[in-house]
């Protein structure tokens, strides 16, 4: 731990085993985005997973309503320390798109409209860790939080689930993406506290 | 990088509340514009509580300067505001983020539309382009309640004019006396009309800095973008919930 700080106590007195190291708990919904919120209707929304031969697998938005959706109940944590809880989503799991899809590479790069990327491991992906999420508190998901779909990949820091999501490219190695290129890290695990590039 | 134990070398009121912090940070060699560090707490009995804060100092200066905005119900800004006294030690740990800087290298005119205590980087990024003597055409537009809840009060005129920088101040509630422009929120028509005010007369391109609460940033970028600016040139950092 680092020095005391004279007369200073906080807030929050007890451990709560929910809240990684370095967070807070907090009931807003903090906006970051690196730049302007892009304006994407249903009707024009597609997502897609290109494997490592380039095969394309698209959906769009009516065919992703067909698939089968979950509710999902999670803990979020930003890399800027905020963390909420109880967040309740509703969405594709990736383990139902990748069914779909013939790949042995083991890294994936998120492409968002307006251009930003993130990249995530493979298997963080799968075996339910990980959804293309389109409902937030029962309501559509607003533009500002990534609407009309963003990547929600709740076990690492939320700047990995993309908002604006538009597709996942297939790679044999782990490339950085936008954020990740910017100083923040590679992975980004909350509980090992993996906020920027340097951290172990 | 690791937490540094940095001294509170100054404080200074900037508006009934909030304050600006200098800091004596270890081993520190400066910032990029826009940067932020983290500011860590610790009780006496360990418990840690660290927050981000953007610096308003000049890349190359010698002491990190954040202003800190009190939260009503915050856990760290009312100690920082209230509880900090020259002499005192933090914990620090940067400077941080790659993205919202500016660089004395980057020849293409600037805007800066910073609301309330989003002000700070821009002032950053304003000193620096002082410092740097930067030929960049550079214009601030700074919406803000009321005369009192000006930061850098003393400061802004000098300091657009180091940068051979426009500014324009919105007062959304209250204007100083003898005040002959308007005053209330920083609406669309507002963004679009200083924009267009704003706009080389080349049709070059323009890099756009905003900073402030999510709702003004929002709709700040989006009165730009509609107006024809490439999203990729509206750079942005957004505070508070939506």
């Amino acid at each position: 731990m680092g020095i005391v700080t004279p007369g200073f106590f906080g807030k929050r007195r007890e451990a709560d085993p929910h809240l990684p190291p370095g967070q807070y708990e907090t009931k807003d919904f903090p906006v970051l985005s690196a730049g302007p919120t892009p304006n994407i209707h249903e009707g024009e929304w597609e997502f897609s997973i290109t494997n490592e031969s380039g095969d394309v697998k698209r959906w769009s938005w009516d065919e992703f309503m067909d698939l089968p959706i979950e509710n999902i109940d999670t803990d979020i944590h930003c890399v800027t320390r905020w963390s909420k809880f109880d967040t309740k989503w509703r969405g594709v799991s990736l383990d139902t798109l990748f069914a779909e899809v013939e790949t042995d590479a083991p890294f994936t790069m998120a492409h968002s409209y307006g251009g930003y990327t993130t990249n995530v491991p493979l298997e963080d992906l799968l075996e339910g860790k990980a959804w293309v999420a389109f409902e937030f508190d029962g309501e559509p998901l607003d533009p500002e939080h990534g609407g009309p779909a963003r990547l929600l990949v709740p076990h690492l820091y939320f700047w990995k689930s993309a908002k604006w999501v538009t597709g996942l490219t297939m790679h044999e190695t782990d490339e950085l993406g936008f954020w990740e290129v910017n100083g923040y890290h590679a992975y980004g695990d909350p509980w090992k506290e993996q906020r920027y590039y340097y951290d172990s | 990088m690791k937490w540094a134990v940095a001294d509170v070398v100054g404080v200074r009121e900037e508006t009934p509340t909030a304050r600006t912090l200098m800091l004596r940070i270890p081993g520190w060699t400066g910032a990029l514009a826009g940067q932020h560090i983290d500011i860590r707490l610790t009780a006496p009995d360990g418990y840690q509580a660290a927050r981000s804060y953007s610096l308003s100092s000049a890349a190359g200066a010698e002491f990190a300067a954040v202003s800190v905005e009190l939260m009503p119900d915050g856990e760290v800004s009312p100690y920082l505001v209230r509880g900090v006294n020259v002499g005192d030690q933090l914990e620090v740990l940067g400077p941080l983020g790659g993205w919202f800087v500016w660089k004395p290298s980057q020849p293409e005119p600037i805007r800066l539309i910073g609301g309330g205590s989003g002000i700070a980087p821009l002032v950053s990024i304003l000193r620096t382009h002082a410092e740097a003597k930067s030929a960049a055409p550079a214009h601030l537009l700074y919406s803000v309640r009321s005369p009192d809840y000006v930061y850098f009060h003393d400061e802004l005129d000098a300091l657009a004019a180091a940068a051979n920088a426009e500014l324009t101040i919105q007062y959304t509630r209250h204007a100083p006396q003898g005040w002959t422009g308007t005053v209330g929120r920083l609406d669309g028509a507002r963004v679009t009309s200083w924009a267009a005010s704003t706009s080389p007369a080349d049709g070059g391109a323009v890099s756009t800095y905003i900073c402030g609460p999510t709702r003004f940033v929002e709709l700040a970028a989006d009165t730009l973008v509609a107006s024809g600016a490439d999203p990729m040139s509206v750079k942005t950092e957004r505070f508070g919930g939506a």
